[in-house]
């Protein structure tokens, strides 16, 4: 207390100044080119506009906002980040109450596409969500659980979506049949790359992983003869309600949903129908991960984030442990790409890049490690704010960048932080002798 | 109870391990017995921790044997894998710095421990997932044994908050908890009673001498609190500069005076080795 109230008696404006004149400068000095010299095409030419009002617009912003930052936080504590305060017990009340709130989300879920503000593109986005949080909880169990940093977790998602056009294409599986050999398959490649790589640590195995990505988003590009390159494949099947295809007109034989249900033809039943399809996954996935964490290759994966050292002393096979971790999370994101395919009903090697790795880590980093909750949170406002922003036009991924950065100055540790133990004492009967 | 007839639970023969050119064990050789706590003492550097991280497999030795006696079968520690030397032989150990899963709760740490017989009772999770009657049995006798550990050291009460939130001597009761629900046949500790205050140090030795003759097995033990090493060892190993310099109980330890040259200093250092004064003598006769 003592300590916070000394600086507020004489307060040192001389270093303020100093501080925010050399924020303002890096500002000037990024600002110029790339706020003051605005390319405009004149008669067919191309010719530069100066804005120099512009970045002194913003020079001034830098300088007195970071004047006024350095300020508030020398005020004290209580206006020390603000929302921070306000959102510690939120968080903890949050986390205490995961089960409540997630039976409210699902419910929410459930009913999302026929509340009344629901339009088509929201069941879409809500679509888009859904598949982020089926890969946001795959790469959790990877880097939240078995603390393994992957940075090609697009990978498998790729292999997935791959796995599923490819077969539907040579051997006309449909989606269902398709479904359990995507996350095979994506297993089956996070199991060979998992073998040589595990012995490795950190930032060693994020490169390889990395890697990995690269070298899988570089095969789909140049083996045109499988992939088609480039050119993508399209004309991935949809999937069908138990054998009843969405389509205005069947082929003849075929009885599609409309028909059976004698309901008019609507291009949404079939939108509803694929959001109803990512969420029932995501309930799988859900269910199944949730059981993983209590049972005692979850604990063991937990144990080796916290010490790897530890867990081998205690007989714990570190290298079949990181493996299982790495397989199982390859498997979900399989899951989610054949999904993915059939939702767009094209895929190209242009939706499995890096960026796409560093959205999923994104998500599990920002929702919190480990959290299944908070990659909810964390995929909803990943995706949605970049849509609820569009009016912004060309400032909506600055204020995308801008609430990453806040969220991780108040939330250093995720949205959702708390760790629930996998059993608790108290919870135990008590044993008969 | 001699001990004479039964084979040694750990026969060390010959244990050399050289970094570089620095030899930090130089051909050690020492039994450690069952219902038997073997101390191995030394000044600082002298190579303890490091025939503990041989005998755990953290290290190859350079050269040597390391037999583990174990169910009427030997286990050769210095050819095994580490966490097979702790799963398949027994051999359980605490660290110097404490090692416990600091974000996990004080129960899950000493579940973790019994991860083998739970792996193995989910059926490698597939039994675990379906939640059959032999998975949540084998779970329950866990909970129970963990349950145990805790009321034997006092840590009933913390037992659903995180380790790291334990206070220092509680964190090494927890660390040696969690070494016995791995059911070792040798538990090495590594300097349990560092930091430990007298108290605190006494309830340790009470621990130890109840761990050696209710579960029957063996304790290897690298201490420098010598009212432990004196109060509970049985047999006293003393490690200088990587070399056993005597060995024995611990009342004939103490009187060695090559254990007191090693710990207080050269007695005779006024006197000039032999060699050097004969030398001198020559060259001040002609």
């Amino acid at each position: 207390m003592a300590m916070a109230a000394a600086p507020a008696q004489r307060l040192p404006w001389a270093e303020w100044m100093k501080d925010a004149a050399l924020a303002a400068l890096v500002t000037l000095a990024l600002a110029i080119p790339i706020v003051g010299l605005q390319a405009i095409e004149v008669n067919a030419t191309l010719t530069i506009r100066p804005r120099f009002g512009a970045v002194a617009i913003g020079v001034a912003v830098v300088f007195l906002g970071r004047l006024a930052l350095r300020a508030a936080l020398a005020a004290g504590p209580a206006w020390r980040m603000p929302l921070a305060r306000l959102w510690a017990p939120a968080g903890r009340l949050l986390a205490s109450n995961a089960a409540t709130l997630g039976i409210a989300i699902i419910v929410l879920a459930i009913a999302l596409p026929f509340l009344p503000f629901a339009s088509r593109s929201t069941v879409t986005i809500a679509t888009r969500v859904l598949t982020y949080v089926l890969l946001g909880w795959g790469l959790n169990v990877v880097v939240g659980l078995a603390g393994l940093l992957d940075l090609g977790y697009v990978a498998f998602y790729a292999v997935g979506a791959y796995s599923f056009a490819l077969f539907a294409q040579w051997f006309g599986l449909s989606f269902w049949a398709a479904l359990p050999i995507a996350g095979l398959l994506a297993a089956a490649f996070g199991f060979v790359l998992g073998f040589p790589v595990l012995r490795l640590r950190g930032d060693y195995l994020a490169i390889v992983t990395l890697g990995f990505g690269e070298i899988i988003h570089t095969v789909l590009q140049n083996w045109v003869p499988v992939t088609k390159g480039p050119a993508g494949i399209g004309d991935v099947p949809a999937p069908t309600f138990f054998g009843l295809p969405f389509q205005n007109r069947a082929p003849p034989g075929v009885t599609t949903f409309h028909q059976f249900f004698h309901l008019d033809f609507s291009p949404s039943q079939r939108i509803i129908f694929l959001y109803y399809v990512v969420l029932a996954l995501g309930l799988l996935t859900n269910a199944f991960t949730l059981r993983l964490r209590k049972l005692p290759i979850g604990r063991a994966w937990e144990a080796l984030r916290e010490d790897e050292i530890a867990c081998r002393a205690l007989g714990i096979n570190p290298t079949t442990t990181k493996l299982s971790a790495f397989t199982i999370g390859a498997m979900l994101a399989g899951f989610a790409g054949a999904f993915f395919a059939t939702q767009q009903n094209f895929i190209s090697p242009e939706s499995f890049t890096f960026t796409e790795s560093a959205t999923i880590l994104a998500i599990v980093v920002l929702g919190g490690m480990g959290s299944q909750i908070g990659v909810v949170l964390a995929a909803t406002i990943l995706v949605t704010l970049p849509e609820i922003a569009r009016p912004f036009a060309e400032y909506r991924m600055l204020l995308f960048g801008a609430a990453m950065v806040a969220i991780m100055v108040w939330r250093p540790r995720g949205l959702l932080a708390q760790r629930a133990p996998s059993l608790l004492l108290r919870r135990q009967p008590r044993g008969g002798s | 109870m001699t001990g004479a007839v039964a084979p040694p639970l750990l026969t060390v023969e010959h244990l050399t391990m050289r970094f570089g050119g620095l030899t930090a064990v130089d051909d050690l050789s020492f039994a450690a017995a069952a219902r038997g706590i073997t101390a191995i003492i030394g000044p600082n550097g002298a190579g303890k921790t490091t025939v503990f991280n041989c005998l755990t497999g953290f290290y190859r030795p350079s050269v040597g044997r390391l037999t583990l006696h174990r169910n009427a079968k030997d286990y050769l520690l210095e050819q095994i894998d580490g966490y097979r030397i702790a799963r398949d032989a027994g051999v359980a150990r605490t660290f110097q710095n404490i090692r416990l899963f600091a974000g996990m709760t004080v129960l899950e740490n000493l579940i973790v421990a019994q991860h083998q017989k739970l792996m193995r009772a989910s059926l490698y999770t597939v039994g675990g997932m379906l939640n059959l009657p032999g998975y949540r049995r084998a779970e329950a006798t866990a909970i129970e044994k963990a349950r145990g550990w805790l009321a034997r050291t006092g840590l009933l009460d913390y037992a659903d908050g995180t380790a790291a939130s334990l206070p220092y001597g509680a964190q090494r009761k927890l660390e040696i908890a969690r070494a016995m629900c791995t059911d070792p046949a040798l538990l090495c500790l590594d300097e349990p009673a560092a930091g430990l205050n007298a108290a605190e140090s006494a309830e340790l030795n009470r621990l130890l001498r109840d761990i050696r003759d209710e579960h029957g097995i063996g304790i290897l033990l690298i201490e420098h609190d010598m009212s432990v090493v004196m109060g509970i060892s049985d047999h006293v190993v003393v490690l200088d500069y990587g070399r056993k310099i005597a060995e024995g109980p611990p009342a004939a330890v103490r009187s060695d005076p090559a254990v007191i040259k090693a710990y207080l200093g050269e007695e005779e250092s006024e006197e000039l080795p032999p060699d050097i004064a004969a030398d001198l003598e020559a060259g001040a006769r002609p």
